[in-house]
């Protein structure tokens, strides 16, 4: 190392290498992204053992795994990536949506990278990274690309007319799809998570044992699932003898009808080329056939991330944080963390 | 050997650098839980007022707590990744030890304090030995009648540091009058850590090569989650 402090020039291009950092909830995640799609390494830290026996993410316990994380994760990354640090052009981090104190581990750590390797450093959208995560499995796609984005936190639909052009065209009006299978699981005692116990669970039972509704069927994009929550918990407290197995297959198989109508509706409304799935509900296995089904008979090009890019991750960051810094350029080392960020603000 | 210090524990944050004998550049701002947007540019402000380049650096050295939690991770994460990307080793001081260095004059013994908000205030005592404080009981975190009970099991004059002793002075106030004991107040400007004294500490240290990898070091929070607190009490009845 030298003591230049001269910053090199910086063309964002296929050579581009980007470090993420991504904190946003309970993964410590960095990755290396060289020219915003090619994925040199990826590592998540999950925190899933030190929330499990609270039933859900503690915000507190939270950040201070993120720092006990923060520094072998990203070694790691730099590690698998074959690279250098001195081989990093700009630094990534998810600057909002999620959790204040976890967001602002990452971010610390970011700027710090970004400054002492003079390079620059980018804050990107937590939600945004999302819809890349589907290109980064299938750099190929065509535009426009309608992507339905699940998790515990969101559920939204979202037109991509190309990289940096897009918009919400529907989402939830309560619980996210993600919430109402931890809330659902909690209930009937599955443990946490509550998506891949239903998941594992549900393969087991009969879908069409009950007839739970399906909110909003046929009304626009938006969804509601908290009336299909409360009528899974009054049908157990009057049906004792239920079988669990039926109730959590019939409760899955009404969820995953809603998502796919909406999601076609929404991608023939939008005339899309490639439909996408991203986020940790897209791991759903019932929710995957279904869509896929869906798409050949109507014959949209669809992207299933692998299960890796559904959940969070910082290639997705990387990844978005490259095509942030060619749109709209770097952002300040003065800037702060956004807990509440919407998918429409991404110009940071 | 050049140093970089950062404090950011209390509701300032604190940044300087020195050569290991003497202080080449810092700054301190009040920031009102602004850690994470201020400390990054003062950290670039304070080097190119020092007239070095971050990869001069040679140690770093960071406040670890107690204190804010939000606060301090900042600082510490900042701190871990800088040595990270230098390969240099990181000092981990605490913010009492901090504040106690900043008051080796006295002769009495000193109280540091943190204040832990709802209530509490971290605290730990030292005694002065030509320049240098020594721990004389170690940091923890109580309310302020367990904090009296420490002054008054001392049975010493004392003097009271740091930003603990500035929120609950009247109550400290209150309790210790009726011992008899002499009891001094430090000067409020030194009521939070300053990356300045943290830095002479860290260069004292690193001559003895006391520091740690950017893995090893660890923050001194003191007081458990509240989500571990409620449900070891969950737990135990
Ligand atoms: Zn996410």
């Amino acid at each position: 190392m030298n003591g230049s402090n001269v910053r090199r020039e910086l063309k964002i291009d296929s050579a581009t290498v980007v470090l993420g950092i991504e904190t946003s909830c309970d993964e410590t995640a960095a990755a290396l992204v060289m020219g915003g799609n090619d994925v040199l390494s990826s590592v998540v830290a999950s925190q899933l053992d030190v929330h499990a026996r609270f039933g859900g993410v503690v915000p507190e316990i939270a950040s201070r795994a993120h720092l006990e994380a923060i520094t072998p994760v990203i070694d790691q990354a730099v590690a698998k990536s074959g690279l250098s640090f001195e081989r990093v052009d700009a630094v990534a981090a998810t600057v909002g949506p999620g959790l204040v104190g976890a967001l602002l581990v990452g971010v610390a750590a970011a700027k710090s990278l970004a400054l002492t390797l003079d390079v620059p450093f980018v804050g990107v959208n937590h939600l945004e990274a999302h819809l890349y995560a589907a290109m980064l499995d299938d750099p190929n796609v065509e535009f426009p690309m309608l992507v339905l984005l699940v998790s515990g936190g969101n559920t939204m639909l979202v037109e991509v007319r190309k990289p940096g052009v897009y918009q919400i065209v529907g989402q939830t009006r309560d619980d996210a799809a993600g919430e109402a299978f931890d809330k659902v699981a909690r209930f009937l005692d599955l443990g946490y998570p509550g998506g891949p116990a239903i998941d594992a669970l549900a393969k087991t039972g009969d879908a069409k044992a009950i007839d739970f509704p399906r909110a909003m069927l046929n009304d626009g994009l938006d969804v509601s699932f908290s009336g299909l929550k409360t009528a899974v918990i009054n049908y157990v407290r009057k049906n004792s003898g239920a079988k669990t197995k039926d109730i959590v297959a019939s409760f899955q198989r009404a969820v995953v009808d809603v998502l796919v109508a909406k999601t076609m509706r929404a991608a023939e409304n939008l005339g899309a080329r490639t439909v996408a799935l991203g986020g940790g509900v897209a791991a759903n296995s019932l929710l995957r056939s279904e869509t896929a089904r869906a798409c050949e008979q109507k014959d949209f090009h669809l992207v299933l991330p692998s299960l890796a890019m559904c959940t969070d991750n910082a290639a997705m960051i990387a990844s978005a944080g490259w095509h942030r810094l060619q749109l709209t350029g770097e952002s300040t080392l003065d800037a702060g963390v956004y807990p509440n960020l919407g998918l429409s603000v991404a110009n940071l | 050997m050049i140093i970089l210090a950062i404090d950011t524990s209390t509701d300032a944050v604190s940044v300087a650098v020195n050569n290991s004998k003497q202080l080449l550049a810092s700054a301190h701002v009040t920031s009102d839980r602004r850690h994470a947007e201020l400390l990054a540019p003062m950290i670039s402000s304070v080097c190119a007022q020092a007239d070095i380049s971050m990869r001069e650096i040679d140690v770093m050295a960071v406040d670890i707590g107690p204190g804010l939690f939000t606060g301090m991770r900042v600082g510490i994460a900042s701190a871990k990744t800088i040595a990270q990307v230098l390969d240099v080793p990181v000092v981990g001081v605490s913010s009492l030890d901090i504040l106690a260095r900043s008051v080796t004059t006295t002769q009495r013994v000193v109280l540091s304090t943190i204040d832990a908000r709802r209530g509490e205030l971290y605290w730990a005592m030292y005694r002065n030995d030509i320049g240098s404080s020594i721990e004389v009981k170690p940091p923890r975190v109580g309310s302020v009648s367990d904090c009296v009970v420490e002054i008054i099991d001392r049975g010493q004059e004392a003097l009271i540091v740091g930003n603990g002793a500035l929120r609950y002075r009247q109550q400290l106030s209150e309790m210790l009058e009726t011992t008899g004991l002499s009891i001094e107040w430090a000067s409020e400007q030194l009521a939070q850590p300053s990356a300045a004294v943290l830095a002479l500490i860290a260069a004292e240290l690193a001559l003895v090569e006391q520091w740690q990898t950017a893995t090893e070091l660890q923050a001194l929070y003191l007081r458990a989650p509240d989500a571990e607190i409620n449900w070891a009490t969950r737990v135990n009845s």
